[in-house]
């Protein structure tokens, strides 16, 4: 038998069904679908480092570049088997983390804003500089993929990559709720409410958060590998600091710290950004701006949080209602 | 080759200087409360613009909008510490980092819209342009002007930190605030004052540092790394530290821009990356 916390709700369900069903319902929107799923398994890898670890990051891009070039590059010279390009694409953003990891774990926050933000300019330098290898600028092109299986064709309807990105989502989601549930993301979670007691029952805090920054800088270059699958194209803007920031304020609309919260964050972030882009881009980073100054004064912890705190109030008072006035007014 | 070695230190330092007089408020911020403001390259931004419209508009000469910029940075810091930045004090550093990150957003839309996507000219009085030989180098007079304004402002913030009131108000408080706050430290306002000082230090930074790194809207952004570093390395309890730590900086970025072009800008950041590795804590930081 499953263990309670291992069971999956109705309302999860209910969650995962929405995809499936937005599938026919909106046959046009497939390719942006894909790029919502992209955007959410990105915002999923960085609710690992943020929710879990308490690691703020501003250059998560980084490793979603990387994964991106990995995938672009095996396919741009040949090899563009997906799979296996989603593989590598992980192992070289896993290696890149585990190397940055020493120096992210050693520090206080600030340290920690720098390095990330630091590493994720630096590969954007050498991305642009290498213009030879990676297109600079002008993006690399030219990104031929083969079947899924060798069956499964990428079209340009994009039912193929929007099935592809859902299901590599959901398997990466699968994968990370069987992982915060387990016994070392118990052990996280330690290492989230109380940092320096963990060292006292025992707990490496530093081997901790090494293990789930690559962890989550592995997944990144997963979310990387895919877009360059699904759109045969990378722009070096896959490691800007720009994204950084986006999968950031995805993760914090939503609600760093559930794994859902990413992925709410990135389906209601690309719509918005989807319309309110297209009347000019300097607006829309003034509402997005605006966005995340409420978010932190009146939202505090994102939708998710604020949702529960509704449905919680509403079922308060309607058990209040139930039980008459007398003691309505204790709680 | 000396003298050439010589020239590069010089703009190094000039570099240095700049960086020190918009970041030092930032260090300030971070000592006294431990808060991580990204926004404040955008204060940066603001005397720049302030300098160019009080130039191209009004007709100011250059140091009269110096002067101005500096004051609107300190109005706009007043009003924004009130009106804002207090509320999230006692926050997360990650609500602050998102709300000075959506603040730093709204000003570059801001400024995009009311002055355009593209780099603002500065013209400079005649009797800052040109180049005078020091002992035997070449320095740019402009230059040299920063070298000399840096360093009377960081004479006076040492007279102010070391020999007035408001400094012993402002060491006591960065030092243990809880206990000065128990000895009738008004530390919120000791800090209100200082925080509109740095934005105003910041500002005339910024309306300084058009001739040397430009000034477009993406400013705060483009900067932010290297204000950060400053602060970083040379930790929010001092003035020296902060100069020092932009000194360094400035220097090896001119070096490395000018001796290994290719690389450009990879030696700041494996500078960056060695020092914070060597000192986790910043080159004078006390370890938590």
């Amino acid at each position: 038998m499953t263990p309670p916390r291992e069971r999956w709700s109705a309302i999860e369900i209910a969650f995962w069904i929405v995809p499936v069903v937005a599938y026919f319902a909106l046959p046009t929107f497939r390719t942006f679908g894909s790029q919502v799923f992209v955007a959410g398994l990105f915002a999923l890898s960085l609710d690992l480092i943020l929710g879990y670890a308490r690691i703020v990051s501003l250059g998560h891009a980084a490793f979603f570049g990387l994964g991106a070039y990995t995938a672009g590059l095996l396919a741009h010279h040949g090899f563009g088997e997906p799979l296996s390009g989603l593989a590598a694409g992980a192992v070289v953003a896993a290696l890149a983390g585990a190397a940055t990891s020493v120096l992210i774990v050693r520090g206080q926050d600030l340290t920690r804003l720098i390095v990330t933000l630091g590493v994720g300019l630096m590969l954007y330098e050498v991305a642009n500089r290498a213009a030879s290898i990676t297109g600079g600028v002008d993006g690399l092109s030219e990104v031929p993929m083969w079947p899924i299986f060798g069956v499964f064709r990428f079209g340009l309807d994009g039912s193929t990559a929007y099935v592809y990105s859902l299901v590599v989502l959901f398997a990466v989601f699968v994968l990370m709720r069987r992982v915060v549930r387990s016994p070392f993301g118990l052990s996280l979670r330690g290492v989230r409410e109380g940092e320096r007691r963990m060292p006292a029952i025992g707990v490496s805090v530093t081997r901790k958060l090494v293990i789930v920054y690559t962890l989550g800088a592995a997944i990144a270059g997963i979310a990387g590998a895919l877009l360059a699958q699904t759109t045969q194209f990378v722009g070096i803007d896959v490691l800007g600091f720009q994204r950084s920031a986006d999968i950031l304020i995805m993760l914090v609309v939503g609600g760093a710290g559930y794994l859902y919260g990413g992925i709410v964050g990135a389906a209601i972030f690309m719509i918005l950004q989807d319309r309110l882009a297209s009347l000019s881009a300097a607006y829309w980073q003034f509402w997005l701006g605006l966005l995340l100054v409420l978010l932190v004064l009146f939202a505090r912890g994102g939708l998710i949080p604020l949702a529960e705190g509704l449905s919680r109030r509403l079922r308060d008072r309607r058990a209040k209602r139930g039980r008459g006035p007398q003691e309505a007014g204790g709680g | 080759m000396l003298s050439h070695l010589a020239g590069i230190l010089f703009d190094g330092v000039a570099y240095g200087a700049l960086l020190f007089v918009i970041s030092i408020g930032l260090a300030i911020t971070l000592g006294l409360m431990n808060f991580i403001n990204l926004a404040h390259g955008a204060f940066a931004m603001l005397g720049g613009y302030v300098a160019v419209m009080a130039m191209s508009r009004a007709g100011v000469p250059f140091l009269g909008a110096l002067a101005i910029a500096f004051v609107a940075g300190g109005m706009a810091g007043v009003v924004l510490e009130r009106g804002l930045y207090r509320y999230v004090y006692d926050r997360s550093h990650l609500d602050q980092v998102l709300f000075t990150i959506g603040l730093t957003f709204m000003a570059i839309a801001t400024a995009a819209y009311a002055f355009g996507p593209g780099q603002q000219p500065v013209h400079l009085p005649p009797y800052l342009t040109g180049q005078v030989n020091i002992g035997g180098v070449d320095v740019g007079v402009y230059r040299l002007f920063l070298i000399v304004v840096v360093a009377a402002i960081t004479v006076a913030l040492s007279w102010l930190v070391e020999h007035t009131r408001f400094g012993a108000r402002v060491r006591a408080a960065v030092d243990n605030r809880v206990a000065a706050e128990g000895l009738g430290i008004d530390v919120t306002r000791v800090f209100s004052v200082t925080f509109a000082l740095g934005s105003a230090l910041a500002a005339l930074g910024g309306g300084m540092a058009i001739d040397v790194l430009g000034l477009d809207p993406t400013f705060p952004l483009k900067y932010m790394v290297y204000f950060l570093l400053v602060v970083a390395v040379g930790g929010g309890r001092t003035i020296k530290g902060p100069l020092i730590a932009a000194l360094i900086l400035g220097v090896f970025d001119v070096a490395g821009k000018y001796y290994v072009p290719e690389i450009g800008s990879f030696v700041i950041y494996a500078l960056m990356v060695a020092m914070l590795a060597i000192f986790p804590n910043g080159l004078f930081g006390r370890p938590r």
